[in-house]
């Protein structure tokens, strides 16, 4: 996994709330067995109309946000199914942080499984960086996960909340099954102790 | 002993091991596996070098991208794309040596609607899947959640998932249901009170008497809809017809196994005085046959109100209500009634299963559909099917004029062909309305099998108590 440590990136303002997977990666694009090159199909339904041709006021397409690394986002950003698509497509596009006042529970950790950070804030500084981001491609915002700090173009510093496992995990760019496999002793005890109780399981 | 919610006793009994920050790492009793996100998970154990740790207690069943058709039999009707999936499946089982009901298989269908019919969903388990609506299984007692590819990839190589605990939310329905309100209202209603963001950070256990007095199958239905709350899961005490429903099927214990299991599910239910981080009481008589009229399951109306009006909302959801009526192709103040529809689908894991195919064949039975509308039922199971069969109700519904399929996820998501045309609008027994989830610019009304069938008989969205 990539690892994340600072991001200093165009952000790009996206107030709607409820963005949910199916906008993010719409279904169509879940037949792939592979987990790569779903960027050119990020937000596919809002970004380009039915000829493929791209809608020019989708944020994304304005030269401004072409190359955000950035989201920031109305509340509970990647809500509905748990296609992992959402962040893999999000990740092949280029943004590596996406910040909001809530993210559903498994977009949230799929995020952490590919070297995307997620930030939670609280409405009025969320709101501070979207207007911020409104400013266009000059507005950059400088993000960095070890001393968990976001800061606005203006030089505004937010602090934000990560689990420390989590954090770990991303800064060091690590592949949790490895982690988890260290612990294969603790596993087995157990699932030796929970076959004798349950052994109808 | 610290009294204790039912969440925490089965979270309790599967800690494998817990971090000095409370990192745990939780055991899973059932890995449930569909074709659509578990490819490039088994992928990455094949080059990892890595091996299914608990073959026996992983079921895969190809059940998204099926198609639903009558010959569905003849390769030809899978596109090449869903082909592939579904190939991958057929290989990766075989290879790894798990469970799997191939689409040939009549138990194949709904992976939510497989599991608990086959036995392998059971009282005080861990269950996830690769798919957001594995809460179904929490009307078990069973601790069920949806998880991302790589968390699938880790369950296969652990049989366990990293966590940390989630705080406990208790929603009461106390009470009785009206006639014509079913589980289906009642799991929206409790959105609507919540918001799709009001469960994020916990797990909900429903409770009161509305909710003892469902049937299992009714119980799935209000769990299966927890995410669209935010939950982590939903969850329902066991009770006498939770062993009642287990009792006998495929993979459920039997004899002194019985016994003993029997005698643990009995343990599980919260304790009098269990501390619930949150609490929601919902009066039974207060909930009405409800139906959405936006693109968020939070936007959620009884039947006999109106489409309201952007302004009435505040912060964001002024422009998302704006959107939701823009894309749906309504008015502020037009009534829900009013609502015409060009088509029905009854089926999905929130509303596949027979019971849910009775109540729509109690509206139905000696009606037609109207004129020109497309209707279609997909039975959740192929089991499902042919018990619907037996009973009679296939030919209610292919007399009143809808199509009679093969089980899956079909209109639901709208995967395979069974889709909405461009602004084509359905009144559908599925979860989420969604822009674009039934088909792209499909419009999608979220309704009871109830609802769905009077809708099909009228060609409007309809209050269901003017037909019973
Ligand atoms: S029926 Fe719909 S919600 Fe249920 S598993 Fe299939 S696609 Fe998901």
């Amino acid at each position: 996994m990539q690892k994340f440590d600072t991001l200093s990136g165009i952000a790009a303002p996206m107030p709607l709330v409820n963005i949910d997977t199916d906008m993010i990666i719409p279904k169509v694009f879940l037949k792939t067995i592979k987990r790569s090159g779903l960027g050119v199909n990020l937000f596919d339904e809002m970004r380009f109309d039915r000829q493929g041709n791209e809608i020019a006021d989708f944020v994304l397409n304005q030269p401004a946000y072409r190359d955000a690394s950035v989201l920031v986002a109305g509340d509970n950003f990647g809500c509905g199914s748990s296609r992992e698509h959402a962040p893999w497509a999000i990740a092949d596009f280029g943004i590596r942080c996406v910040i909001s006042t809530s993210f559903a529970d498994i977009f949230y950790s799929n995020c952490f499984k590919n070297g995307i950070l997620p930030i939670v804030l609280p409405e009025d500084q969320r709101d501070a960086l979207m207007k911020d981001a409104e400013k266009g491609a000059n507005a950059r915002i400088e993000v960095d996960l070890d001393a968990q700090t976001v800061t606005s173009s203006d030089g505004d510093v937010y602090t934000f909340d990560v689990d420390s496992f989590k954090k770990h995990c991303l800064m060091n760019g690590l592949d949790d099954i490895g982690l988890t496999m260290e612990k294969a002793a603790s596993i087995d005890t157990f699932e030796a102790q929970a076959s004798a109780d349950r052994p109808w399981v | 002993m610290s009294p204790k919610t039912l969440y925490d006793k089965i979270w309790d009994a599967h800690v494998a091991h817990e971090a000095d920050d409370g990192t745990c790492l939780l055991y899973i009793d059932r890995h449930l596996v569909h074709e659509v996100t578990s490819p490039q998970a088994f992928e990455g154990l094949r080059m990892t070098g890595r091996t299914v740790r608990a073959p026996d207690k992983t079921i895969a069943v190809p059940d998204h991208n099926v198609p639903t058709t009558l010959d569905r039999a003849n390769a030809e009707t899978m596109t090449a794309d869903s082909r592939i999936q579904v190939d991958a499946l057929d290989t990766n089982a075989k290879e790894f040596g798990i469970h799997y009901y191939p689409v040939s298989d009549v138990r194949q269908g709904i992976v939510h609607i497989v599991g608990p019919e086959q036995g392998w969903t059971l009282p005080g388990m861990t269950v996830v899947c690769g798919d957001s609506h594995t809460a179904t299984h929490g009307a078990f007692g069973a601790l069920a959640h949806g998880i991302g590819t790589s968390e699938v990839e880790h369950v296969l190589a652990t049989q366990t998932l990293i966590q940390k605990k989630s705080k406990n939310f208790k929603v009461e329905v106390t009470g009785k249901l009206n006639p014509g309100v079913t589980a289906k209202d009642i799991t929206m209603h409790v959105i609507g009170e919540t918001g799709t963001a009001g469960g994020t950070g916990y797990v909900i256990e429903y409770c009161g008497e509305a909710i003892r007095e469902l049937s299992m199958e009714g119980r799935m239905t209000v769990c299966n809809m927890a995410i669209e709350g935010g939950a982590r899961a939903g969850l329902i005490a066991p009770d006498e017809k939770t062993y009642a429903y287990c009792k006998g099927r495929p993979q459920a214990p039997t004899g002194a196994d019985w016994d003993k299991a029997q005698a643990w599910w009995e343990t599980l239910y919260s304790d009098d005085n269990a501390h619930w981080d949150l609490e929601l009481t919902v009066d039974a008589n207060d909930i009405a046959p409800s139906v959405t009229w936006g693109t968020s399951p939070e936007d959620v109306l009884p039947i006999t109100a109106v489409v309201p009006d952007p302004a009435s909302f505040k912060g964001g959801k002024v422009d998302a209500a704006k959107r939701s009526i823009d894309y749906m192709g309504l008015t502020a103040g037009q009534k829900l009634t009013d609502i015409e529809i060009d088509t029905v689908f009854i089926g999905s894991c929130t509303n596949g299963r027979i019971e849910d195919l009775r109540a729509a064949a109690a509206i139905l039975k000696g009606k037609k559909i109207k004129d020109g509308l497309r209707a279609m039922i997909v039975p959740g199971s192929g089991l499902v099917r042919a018990q619907a069969e037996e009973e009679g109700l296939a030919d209610i519904f292919k007399d009143a004029g809808f199509e009679w399929r093969m089980a899956g996820c079909s209109m639901c998501l709208a995967m395979n062909p069974d889709q909405l045309a461009e602004g084509e609008r359905c009144a559908s027994t599925s979860n989420r309305n969604f822009e674009g989830r039934q088909g792209y610019k499909g419009r999608t009304h979220l309704v009871s099998p109830g609802m769905a069938a009077a809708a099909a008989i009228t060609g409007r969205l309809t209050d269901v108590r003017e037909l019973m």
